[in-house]
């Protein structure tokens, strides 16, 4: 660990790497949390399925390449998909429960993921799966730095997927409805808006978010029935730490995070990068919890 | 249940525990297990029904026990049953003390913070035994051999399970009597009414989880050797399994009540041997399918519904109230 350290020191052409590659996989992370944000903001519900859309979006992509399309194409598609896989889990299961206590909806979206997981088990084996983009890759000072073009593109990606959503929730009718069910649900509803209907699509833009960020990452990164709660802390904890309805946050919280990662799980061991993630949570709730002590001490 | 009956059904409970093993020999390690699932519901309800502290992370104690116990037998060099007691109460000991530890800082976390905390802490767990080389890091470890025919193995550890759940059942009734009782009640109901009473409601969290905690470390600390085999993610630190059956097991009896966790147990038990033969490859599909419809449809429990459609058997005894 500590040679990992010393390491770093002698050559911080690694850092420089370890950097880049860290903020390209967190745009990635923001665009998941912002969706999560989106769910928690307006439905009242953590959503521990995320993760899960994630992956089915990048098995989506993969499914594309076996059909001998081009994975690119699974940006769009495994957004349509998943927007109209999320409006059918929101009908038949988180309607139910999202205006219940809180633990409940945590219960049954983690029931979800164990479901999904499986059933992605089941249809696409337990192995790591990669779609090939046929992107090269840049080498940058001397050789010493590598970077994936799908890489870059994966961030520009998610880049774009931000702004189209922040355009739509700022201009489109449906976007205001969202913003006012939000704000107000009850104060939505006398004004007119079919908030059920804003629930629905909600849920359903969220799914279609991951699906599109897991299409980035089976191209970028890879995917496995089994990895999918990893990302959704990691979603949980942007969120935490940016606060909801903070999209700057949630940007700044998201490439800080995947930094962070990148080198712990150089300095650690890659084996222990899951459980850099885990470990993090815990700290960031411990110290979020603390400094709420300390404002209610502060007030009494 | 009223009052009168309890001590009736628990002799009869009693009965069949004891009978059990040698009524149905060909199912004693089945007879074990059921033991051991209905620890886990009971523990998992002693902060998740009686105090509102849902915890996913209950499988890290176990998951520690497992662990400890057979890092005990494998280096201290002990004959295979004092070892195994040594284990269990080492394993029972460190699982305890990080109870105590990590419960004073995330047992001040309200409700779902705490829940995912908690997952968090679970999941932690098993990524770092899995990276461990003391611990065998992915591929795990294996307990020593019990020292007697296979199949009195599994009638030792039928008895076992099942001494170790009556003690905690009786203890828990005991328990849930007295005054700590009613404050970790007081706590579900309205956490901050509590501590303006005058409650030091951190003390009666973390003494709650650190029960809970001891023993998930002397089952985890019995079901390495039952299982014969440790693996970080599969049985040790299982979220997927064990430790989320606790969680389904206590609502589906009715958390929050003594006898909930217990029929919760027997039941998901019960269908799970029956059906899981006939699903091959799908039961975890299953699984989920099982949790999503017991938490949306029915997440008031058995119990939760006997009472609500018999309320005047149940008006003296106060607790157990859900918390909507």
């Amino acid at each position: 660990m500590a040679a990992n350290v010393a390491l770093l020191g002698d050559a911080p052409f690694l850092i420089l790497q370890l950097l880049l590659d860290g903020l390209m996989i967190g745009a990635i992370f923001a665009v998941a949390a912002y969706g999560m944000a989106l769910v928690w903001g307006v439905m009242n519900v953590i959503n521990v399925v995320q993760g899960e859309l994630v992956m089915l979006g990048g098995f989506i992509a993969y499914q594309l390449t076996l059909w001998g399309l081009s994975p690119l194409w699974g940006v769009p598609v495994a957004a349509i998909v998943l927007y109209f896989v999320g409006a059918g889990l929101h009908h038949v299961v988180i309607r139910r429960v999202a205006d219940r206590d809180m633990f409940i909806s945590l219960l049954a979206t983690f029931g979800l993921s164990i479901l999904l997981q499986q059933l992605m088990n089941q249809i696409w084996g337990g192995d790591v799966k990669t779609a090939q983009s046929g992107l090269g890759t840049w080498f940058l000072l001397d050789y010493t730095v590598t970077v994936s073009q799908m890489k870059v593109a994966a961030f520009g990606g998610a880049i774009a997927i931000g702004a189209v959503l922040i355009i739509f929730l700022k201009r489109s009718r449906l976007g205001q409805a969202i913003r006012a069910t939000a704000q107000n649900p009850r104060a939505a509803r006398i004004l007119g808006i079919d908030t059920n209907r804003v629930f629905a699509a909600t849920y359903g833009i969220n799914a279609a978010l991951c699906g599109a960020a897991g299409a980035l990452v089976v191209m970028a990164y890879s995917v496995h029935p089994y990895i999918g709660l990893p990302y959704t802390v990691r979603s949980f904890m942007i969120v935490i730490v940016a606060g909801l309805g903070n999209l700057p946050g949630v940007i700044v919280a998201g490439l800080g995070l995947g930094a962070a990662e990148n080198f712990a799980g150089f300095i650690l061991g890659v084996q222990y990068q899951v459980a850099f993630v885990f470990c993090l949570l815990v700290v960031i709730l411990v110290i979020r919890s603390t400094l709420l002590q300390r404002r209610r001490q502060f007030l009494k | 249940m009223s009052g009168h009956r309890q001590p009736l059904l628990m002799l009869a409970v009693a009965a069949v525990g004891v009978a059990l093993p040698f009524v149905i020999p060909d199912y004693r390690a089945q007879i074990a297990m059921l033991w051991a699932l209905v620890i886990m519901a009971q523990t998992w309800d002693i902060t998740g029904g009686q105090t509102g502290y849902n915890s996913f992370g209950n499988i890290l104690f176990f998951g520690v026990g497992m662990y400890a116990s057979v890092v005990v037998q494998r280096d201290v060099g002990l004959d295979f049953f004092p070892g195994l007691v040594l284990g269990m109460v080492v394993g029972a000991g460190i699982a305890a003390a990080l109870a105590v530890l990590l419960g004073s800082m995330i047992l001040r976390m309200r409700g779902h913070y705490f829940a995912i905390a908690t997952l968090g802490l679970g999941i932690a767990a098993g990524e770092i035994a899995g990276g461990w080389d003391y611990l065998g890091a992915g591929s795990g470890l294996s307990p020593p051999l019990f020292p007697a025919p296979p199949g009195t193995a599994n009638l030792f550890f039928a008895y076992l399970y099942f001494g170790v759940a009556a003690l905690v059942f009786v203890a828990l009734a005991a328990l849930y009597r007295t005054r700590f009782g009613l404050a970790l009640n007081a706590i579900r109901d309205n956490e901050d009414k509590a501590e303006a009473m005058g409650l030091h409601t951190g003390v009666y969290k973390v003494t709650a989880w650190t029960m809970a905690a001891f023993v998930l470390g002397l089952v985890g600390g019995a079901m390495g050797n039952m299982l014969g085999f440790v693996d970080p993610r599969d049985t040790a630190f299982a979220g997927a399994t064990f430790g989320v059956w606790m969680v389904l097991m206590a609502i589906l009896g009715g958390k929050g009540t003594l006898w909930g966790p217990v029929l919760g147990a027997v039941i998901f038990h019960i269908t799970q041997e029956l059906l899981w033969t006939h699903l091959l490859g799908w039961q975890r599909v299953a699984l989920g399918v099982i949790i999503v419809g017991i938490v949306v449809f029915f997440p008031q429990g058995i119990l939760g519904w006997a009472r609500t459609r018999w309320p005047a058997r149940h008006e003296h005894q106060g607790h157990g109230s859900e918390r909507a």
